[in-house]
């Protein structure tokens, strides 16, 4: 996966999938593009109409807590989102990312390195995130994530290959 | 050494011991979707090209979240699902029946051993039943819905052991709110809770299953009770499988234990606007309440509603009240026992079993400034509906005494 380039838009810890979109608008639509314009509402109501393609999200912990709604990654990638890079995500919506094919990286070390309006490069596959003038390093992703990521998400990764990786395990 | 309660159901499935921190490939037993999720699993099952559900008899779609429907994007999602549950042949519960997390019990979806997956992250609550169950999201879900399977990393297990006896005014939501704010909102991320200890054997299957719907408060990935004789009885004459004892055995390894003497409770409060942040009701004594809700698949149960019904019998509520049972069968069962006639008698505006006010979409949205006591199991901001509301997590008890009072009080006795 190449390069991920762009500016940062920094939250802080337990942003919850309510803040993220919040409820009383998922009951009414899953159009993405009319649900992306309420992407990070409650923790910022102006989120949608700042944000570039290409930009990415640092958080703190907990990162995407609460409802189990995918539509919290889906706005998020929707709204131009390329990755989200927190101390640590909640593992609902850890698994929802991956399978929207909106990457998300934990690296706790980079959040006090960076602010909002930073430039940051992430390489994913290299596991590593460069922000002023540093480099941070995090956990590789699980292969099988990875392929699911490349793939473009679940829904594409089935279509392309006919079933699932998982269905053959590796220890 | 021994295993703990969720490598136990793990073993069972896979054949052999599981390692923490290894990704397992496990078949479901049920699989549940509400109008929250069920919409983008269809979108999802559909895109993937997948033709056929793979197994009609586990598969369920409910009704639950905005149910009846406000508006009519919310109706055509919901048409949306009806029409694919009746393609695929398999059950939707529709308007009126209740919250996904009482009826996959009620209805025989969940027993010891089993693994259940639900679109909804409170899916943890069928822990209780000693079954391995959790939430993912939809398009997790598609692909339980196409394969049958899903991959789940095995978790490391966090042990809350309370024993001794609870006081008279102290229910097991009060113990959940407690754990939680001594363990944080993400002290349990991607570990599984098992709670145990003479208190934890002596609750009911209502109590027990407020404890494990909030395993998720502290990020869990389940909540987990040993099933035992109170367990048999809820669920015989429900489920067809054997039901079997299944328990976590004491010599396992954990990764933490929180001890808790039950004696030493208190009624608690979770202040706005996290769950974690947990204080004594003692501390808030005298806060005005503008609406109090009682129900909600935490705290919607027939025992609930005796409690608040114990407080309410006779009397009027000071502060406005929504009651709404968690299931028609609960329903029916407080119908029988004279419950509603008392609420309704009381002042409580009585509601059809669904999620409610809970999710904020309907039913009771707070006002700018209002102060909310509610039994449920979130106070995001917003998650109400509204972001300048505080809304209070509260035990049915003291719940009731704010409705009675129009402000907190610590409560006397349940």
């Amino acid at each position: 996966m190449e390069l991920l380039k762009g500016k940062v838009w920094k939250f802080g810890d337990d942003i919850s999938t309510d803040l993220i979109i919040p409820g009383k608008y998922k009951f009414k639509t899953i159009d993405f593009n009319e649900l992306a314009k309420h992407a990070m509402e409650g923790a910022d109501p102006d989120f949608s109409t700042k944000v570039n393609k290409g930009d990415l999200i640092v958080g703190g912990d907990n990162f995407g807590c609460g409802s189990s709604r995918e539509q919290a990654p889906v706005v998020i990638k929707h709204s131009g989102i390329s990755a989200v890079i927190a101390k640590s995500f909640a593992r609902i919506f850890y698994r929802n990312s991956f399978n929207v094919g909106l990457p998300v990286v934990e690296c706790p070390e980079l959040f006090d390195n960076v602010e909002t309006g930073d430039t940051l490069e992430l390489y994913l596959a290299e596991g590593k995130v460069i922000a002023r003038g540093r480099t941070f390093t995090f956990k590789p992703i699980p292969p099988f994530l990875m392929a699911i990521l490349q793939d473009g998400g679940l829904v594409e990764h089935y279509r392309k290959r006919g079933g699932f990786i998982w269905e053959k395990p590796t220890r | 050494m021994g295993m703990t309660l969720a490598e136990k159901i793990i073993s069972r499935k896979i054949g052999r011991v599981p390692v923490p921190g290894e990704i397992v490939v496990m078949p479901i037993d049920a699989a549940m979707a509400h109008d929250g999720t069920a919409p983008l699993m269809i979108k999802s099952f559909e895109a993937m090209g997948a033709k056929k559900v793979w197994d009609n008899k586990k598969a369920a779609f409910v009704i639950d979240h905005i149910s009846p429907s406000s508006n009519e994007g919310t109706s055509a999602l919901h048409k949306m699902m009806r029409d694919f549950a009746k393609a695929h042949s398999f059950q939707l519960y529709d308007i009126g029946e209740g919250i996904c997390h009482q009826i996959l019990p009620e209805k025989g979806y969940v027993f010891p051993g089993g693994v259940v997956v639900g679109a909804d992250s409170h899916t943890c609550t069928h822990g209780a039943f000693a079954a391995f169950s959790t939430g993912i999201g939809s398009t997790d879900m598609a692909a339980v819905f196409a394969s049958g399977k899903l991959w789940f990393k095995v978790p490391e297990t966090i042990r809350i052991k309370i024993e001794g006896t609870m006081p008279i005014n102290v229910m097991s939501k009060d113990a959940i709110l407690y754990s939680i704010g001594e363990i944080g909102a993400d002290g349990a991320t991607y570990k599984a809770v098992e709670f145990c200890g003479e208190a934890v054997r002596k609750m009911s299957m209502d109590s027990r299953m407020t404890m494990t719907n909030m395993a998720i408060e502290m990020g869990g990935k389940t909540g987990l009770i040993a099933s035992d004789a109170i367990t048999r009885e809820y669920l015989e004459g429900r489920i067809n499988v054997p039901f079997i004892e299944l328990s976590g055995d004491g010599d396992a390894d954990f990764a933490d234990t929180l001890e808790i003497d039950a004696g030493d409770l208190e009624p608690q409060l979770s202040c706005p606007h996290q769950v974690d942040n947990v204080k004594p009701v003692a501390e808030l004594e005298g806060l005005p309440v503008d609406q109090v809700f009682i129900g909600s698949c935490t705290n919607g149960r027939l025992e609930d509603l005796r409690i608040a019904v114990k407080v309410l019998r006779g009397k009027k509520v000071k502060a406005r009240t929504i009651v709404m049972p968690a299931s028609r069968e609960i329903y029916l069962g407080a119908i029988k026992e004279g419950l509603i006639e008392e609420l309704v008698k009381a002042g409580c505006a009585v509601g059809v079993p669904g999620c409610g006010p809970c999710v904020g979409g309907h039913h009771g949205v707070p006002s700018q400034g209002e102060n909310v006591i509610s039994t449920t199991n979130r106070n995001f901001k917003g998650r109400m509906g509204n972001a300048e509301a505080n809304v209070y997590l509260a035990s049915p008890l003291t719940a009731a005494y704010a409705a009675l009072k129009g402000k907190v009080e610590v409560p006397l006795e349940a």
